[in-house]
């Protein structure tokens, strides 16, 4: 709370102003005034340079009748069910066999966590280097007498975002665990002994008492995955660089290549502006959920 | 299927274990539950580890054994020397100075992105918290909500601005570029710290006359050293992990050391040697990591932290 004495409005508080400066331009001038900028010239036919040369919705018919972007879109669907489903799966399953007060719990944790700690590419080299045919998963176990094993998720097209996707949830998913072991551990004790004094199971327990109780946590959860799906990247560059082909290309890359090596601006931000409308499109309903009705302040 | 079988064979495992009154009871170490709880544990967490330790024993091959043997066998010979070509010779286009020049990149990358944006987001924390002029909340609200705004929305007009400015391409330019990113959450991070410090404190400090710095620096900046080192860890790691910034507003002699790794990694010329590229990965991770298991529950409370709101 401001108590300054002095009158004048403007110099009210003046120091906290003066602070304040750096996040008042990075939310008015990058935050609002970037985005806005990248939307309106992505109406303009933009190459090497932006112009102002506005041709209404032409680089967003064009977008969307690029093969590229399609097979992009397909991707990020794909990888986004699979993260969502498995690390809110895995994520719980785990933290609920961490929370039955078990012995060496700091030491699971730490293991499960750890790859959280490492970069996306670091864990894109890694991966790529175990789903090598020649010499990771697939040729170990065809040297084990099983000659006609295949498993080469990174170079065969139809399946290459899934070898993608497994990286990315052995990266992710101890995030997710640590989020829900939070969770569970916020659950009061005497929810338990009532459950067990009902003779409830246990699964039953979690189902229908625990997760539905849980459900900040889960909401939370789900918008922190779900903004990771649409920013996929740096993983994609370097598993696979989007091959075979184009088959594991991603939006964030399109924008990325159209942008700074096909010197098409107008398409990288049609793109770009696509990816915005998709988040927005998952965090709006959320935010009404969440603070919809009661102001915040 | 099997998953929701084998969790009620623990769970009645655990109803017979819970049935009697209350307090300690004897249990048998080997109970049907305890197999299934370690159990699974250890296979998910060799799972876990399983690709450290492709990476480690690779790294320690030489390139024929790799050739002839398994990924998962440790190495008959160890050598050392794919570290020290990963460090010191690895090419990167017309470089032939290896990780070493990415390694020096990212630190004089992260050292100064990590003490400027949480010099900002602290004061701005501080101010929010303790300060709040009209019109604060909203600009809040704005950072919170930019959060979530694809990076690539924004990346082209921060480049304009930066060239503008005379910066692009400059190890500042994506110092500030850091800072900026990072803002959201770590004042977030800090506003909640701070409002959740007693007001009295606050007061008691005006009463005796100390202005807006005076009670940031003298009583503020002491009492919260846990959280600036919260912010610390999320930041050393986030901001050494970061790929997109670094590719986007440095020059390539100025690559930070995971896009310097990158290129050697997928670079299509030359022989691929795979222990080399592994004992390069190993070197970039290694920063995270130590960071990691030397900060143990802290690093959980950043996340945490930073992913929960209040």
């Amino acid at each position: 709370m401001s108590n300054s004495e002095r009158p004048n409005q403007l110099f009210r508080n003046l120091n906290a102003k003066i602070a304040s400066i750096p996040m008042i331009l990075t939310a008015l001038v990058v935050f609002v005034g970037g985005t806005a900028w990248t939307v309106l010239y992505s109406f303009t036919n933009s190459k090497l340079l932006p112009r102002l040369n506005f041709v209404g919705l032409d680089q967003y018919h064009r977008l969307w009748s690029t093969s590229r972007w399609l097979v992009s879109i397909e991707n990020l669907l794909i990888y986004g069910a699979i993260s969502l489903v498995f690390s809110l799966v895995i994520g719980f399953l785990l933290a609920a066999l961490l929370d039955q007060k078990i012995r060496f719990e700091d030491t699971f944790r730490t293991i499960f966590l750890y790859p959280f700690a490492l970069s996306f590419i670091v864990t894109g080299l890694v991966w790529q280097w175990l789903l090598n045919p020649d010499f990771g998963v697939q040729r170990v176990v065809r040297d084990l007498g099983w000659t006609s094993f295949s498993f080469d998720p990174l170079y065969n097209s139809s399946i290459v975002i899934y070898g993608i996707s497994i990286a990315a949830l052995w990266q992710g998913t101890g995030l997710i665990m640590c989020l829900m072991l939070a969770g569970l551990r916020g659950i009061d004790e005497d929810i338990w002994k009532a459950a067990r004094v009902d003779g409830i199971p246990t699964w039953k327990t979690y189902l229908f008492i625990i997760i539905p109780m849980m459900r900040p946590v889960f909401i939370t959860t789900l918008v922190i995955i779900a903004a990771g799906i649409v920013k996929v990247y740096d993983l994609v560059v370097a598993q696979t660089s989007g091959g075979p082909g184009i088959a594991s290309e991603v939006p964030a890359k399109y924008v990325y290549d159209y942008m700074f090596f096909a010197q098409n601006l107008g398409q990288g931000f049609a793109a770009s502006t696509m990816m915005l409308l998709s988040v927005v499109i998952v965090i709006v309903p959320w935010a009404y959920l969440e603070f919809g009705g009661k102001k915040r302040g | 299927m099997a998953d929701v079988a084998s969790l009620s064979a623990g769970a009645e495992a655990l109803r017979r274990d819970a049935s009697g009154p209350s307090g300690p009871k004897p249990r048998h170490v080997l109970s049907r539950r305890n197999i299934f709880l370690y159990g699974t544990l250890i296979v998910v967490a060799l799972y876990y580890l399983l690709p450290l330790y492709v990476m480690i024993v690779t790294s320690l091959k030489g390139m024929p054994e790799i050739r002839l043997g398994n990924i998962f066998s440790p190495p008959m010979e160890i050598t050392f020397e794919p570290w020290v070509k990963a460090w010191a010779t690895a090419c990167t286009g017309l470089n032939c100075d290896g990780l070493s020049r990415g390694f020096w990149n990212s630190v004089r990358i992260t050292v100064p992105s990590v003490l400027l944006s949480i010099a900002i987001a602290s004061v701005n924390g501080y101010a929010l918290a303790n300060w709040r002029f009209k019109g604060a909340d909203t600009f809040f609200i704005i950072l919170i909500v930019g959060a979530f705004i694809p990076y690539q929305v924004m990346i082209y007009p921060i480049v304009i601005i930066l060239r503008e400015i005379g910066i692009y391409g400059s190890l500042t330019g994506l110092v500030i570029v850091h800072s900026i990113f990072g803002m959201p959450i770590l004042t977030l991070l800090f506003r909640n710290y701070f409002t959740s410090m007693p007001e009295e404190l606050f007061r008691a400090a005006r009463v005796d006359g100390a202005g807006f710095w005076g009670i940031y620096l003298r009583i503020m900046l002491p009492m919260s050293l846990p959280i600036f080192v919260v912010a610390i860890i999320l930041q050393v790691t986030g901001i050494w992990n970061d790929f997109l910034f670094g590719v986007v507003y440095t020059r390539p002699d100025t690559y930070p050391m995971t896009v310097q790794l990158n290129n050697i990694v997928n670079s299509v010329q030359g022989v691929k040697e795979y222990n080399v590229n592994m004992a390069a990965t190993i070197l970039t991770g290694l920063v995270p990591l130590i960071v990691y298991f030397v900060s143990g529950k802290l690093f959980v409370r950043g996340i945490a932290a930073g992913a929960v709101k209040g």
